[in-house]
């Protein structure tokens, strides 16, 4: 298919609107016509995943754009960095890898990107809308906008994010046409009257990822979940074990009110049943050591924690009491930290052990102060990625257990 | 000895580059497959391991995984231990961008072409050029 540019795009192309939005065209157009896209259609926001530092292309490619007096033309928000800028002192890294990995981030605000730095921008006041077209980057982010809220957005990354951002335009492909989401193959949850719990989310998504391939997987038979943050766990372990971009849950996610509008009244292509026991066995690979194994840290919030998640730790954290010393890492955005914080709700929680963790990750960068032991997280994200990128050992349980075994110093875990 | 061939192209980035052909069936990707200080395979999954792409005309069936492979391919790109040239038979958006973003940074330009591959081998002498109409000619030696 040709790639057809509107005058505007031409213009841009062309320069008249500066450097960096011509160079931004150019890689934009590069990348439509290799997925064959027919056009470029408007995009109302972005999400950036260019802030963690991999090398000086990623760098030189900000600055330069910074440099042609770059500005971002549609909202656009940042994920996380390789730095907390709100606790000084917490990521650990020598001086010649922190020069650039600070200057990605702060030369990304000079471009105009909202310095969020969250993988949550879903929990922002830039939270997208049903229907909207947006171009975002973050696998997490992008399942969860896509699926859960039902904005349009392809799998961004590298790169053509920004240049998303910088034209606010993004090839009409994909995700971003109806006629693509229709969902593909079929998940049958098979338990019956399942209990709405967190690792039964976490689980069926470990499931979909691993089995869906490219095609999208529509699940039947899922409790209506507690919360949100249910489904942010479930699209969080699918993006990890797979590519899943979307979702559909029947009865529960806004383009699957019916198993026939989530199939676009289509055939499933395949049908897959999940019992209590698939569930078990995806949850059972997250972790290495069994109970009792002695603990050195508890890691929360992957994706970044919600308010609402942070209203269940508080009380926990309180009744459980955990003071053995073992910390409690929680991963937030800068904004759910600072609500936290007017509202007096962290106070004299370090006594627990708690550190609050904001614009990075525990597992992108040097926080834990402990590599030895067992780290527990109720996080399947958190639990794939973790060993292989900061050389820790995992215990997944949910949040519950991973206090109580806090409190404990060994893992302790509640028959499920 | 075989006769030379050519054949016609479409590129995704254009550019020339000549190269020995490294052939590969299953794809690579650039993120977790290729070491960009020094061009060398990596990927304990791929048959290409410890092979390395540097200055070859690299030729395969697609690209292949993460987003962040784009990163990967410009980086080595500005590292010189790119591939002189890319073949592939299916369009792969995310080695044009990290080609293309390249050609941007630094104005090396390393050819991302889109051509039937199946009768290359490794070894073979590949010269990627322009035709007039701006397409790709690929030939082999």
């Amino acid at each position: 298919m040709t790639l057809e540019l509107t005058a505007q795009d031409l213009s841009m192309l062309d320069g008249e609107r500066g450097p960096s939005s011509a160079a931004a065209m150019k890689i934009l157009v590069a990348f439509s016509n290799a997925v064959g896209a027919g056009s470029l259609l408007d995009i109302s926001g972005a999400h950036i995943d260019g802030c963690l530092y991999h090398g000086k292309a990623g760098l030189d490619f900000v600055e330069r754009l910074v440099e042609g007096g770059g500005r971002v033309q549609v909202p656009t928000t940042l994920n996380v960095g390789s730095f907390d800028l709100i606790h000084p002192g917490m990521v650990k890294m020598p001086a010649a890898e922190e020069v650039p990995a600070r200057r990605l981030m702060t030369a990304h605000m000079e471009l105009g990107c909202e310095a969020t730095f969250t993988c949550a921008p879903y929990q922002s006041r830039f939270r997208p809308q049903f229907g909207q077209q947006i171009a975002w980057g973050e696998s997490n982010a992008i399942v969860f906008a896509n699926s859960v809220i039902g904005a349009r957005t392809n799998r961004y990354g590298d790169f053509i994010d920004l240049c998303c951002a910088m034209t606010g335009r993004a090839p009409a492909w994909g995700l971003h046409l109806s006629e693509n989401r229709r969902g593909r193959v079929l998940f049958e949850l098979d338990i019956t009257n399942p209990e709405p719990g967190d690792s039964l989310f976490v689980g069926v998504g470990l499931i979909i990822g691993q089995a869906s391939g490219d095609r999208i997987p529509v699940v039947s038979g899922l409790p209506q979940p507690r919360d949100e943050d249910q489904l942010k766990a479930l699209g969080a372990a699918a993006a990890t074990t797979g590519a899943v971009a979307l979702f559909h849950a029947v009865g529960i996610t806004p383009e699957a009110g019916t198993l026939d509008e989530a199939f676009h009244g289509h055939a499933p292509e395949e049908t897959i049943r999940i019992t209590r026991a698939d569930i078990d066995h995806a949850l059972a690979r997250l972790s290495t050591v069994p109970d009792g194994a002695p603990l050195s840290a508890v890691s929360l919030g992957t994706p970044h924690f919600s308010h609402e998640e942070w209203m269940r730790l508080l009380p926990l954290l309180r009744a459980v009491a955990p003071g053995r010393g073992i910390p409690i890492y929680v991963n937030t955005g800068r904004a759910t930290l600072t609500r936290l914080q007017e509202e007096g709700a962290l106070a004299g929680m370090e006594a627990f052990g708690l550190i609050p963790v904001a614009d990075t990750c525990t597992y992108v960068t040097s926080i834990l102060k402990r590599l030895d032991g067992v780290v527990m997280t109720n996080s399947g994200k958190w639990a794939h990625y973790a060993p292989g990128n900061i050389g820790v050992t995992v215990a997944f349980a949910d949040m519950k257990d991973c206090i109580r075994s806090a409190a404990a110093g060994h893992v302790v875990r509640s028959a499920s | 000895m075989t006769r030379p061939v050519e054949r016609p192209g479409t590129f995704l980035v254009v550019g020339e580059g000549e190269g020995e052909a490294l052939v590969f069936s299953q794809a690579l990707s650039f993120w977790g497959g290729i070491d960009a200080a020094t061009g060398e395979i990596i990927d304990h999954s791929h048959p290409g391991l410890g092979q390395n792409v540097a200055g070859k005309i690299l030729v395969m069936p697609s690209g292949r995984g993460s987003s962040s492979s784009s990163s990967v391919l410009a980086e080595a790109i500005r590292r010189g231990t790119a591939p002189a040239g890319i073949l592939i038979e299916r369009p792969d958006p995310i080695l044009a961008v990290g080609a293309i973003v390249a050609e941007f940074l630094y104005e090396i330009r390393m050819p991302l072409v889109v051509c039937a591959i199946a009768d290359f081998v490794s070894g073979d002498r590949v010269v990627i050029g322009v035709r007039e109409d701006g397409g790709a000619i690929v030939r082999r030696t």
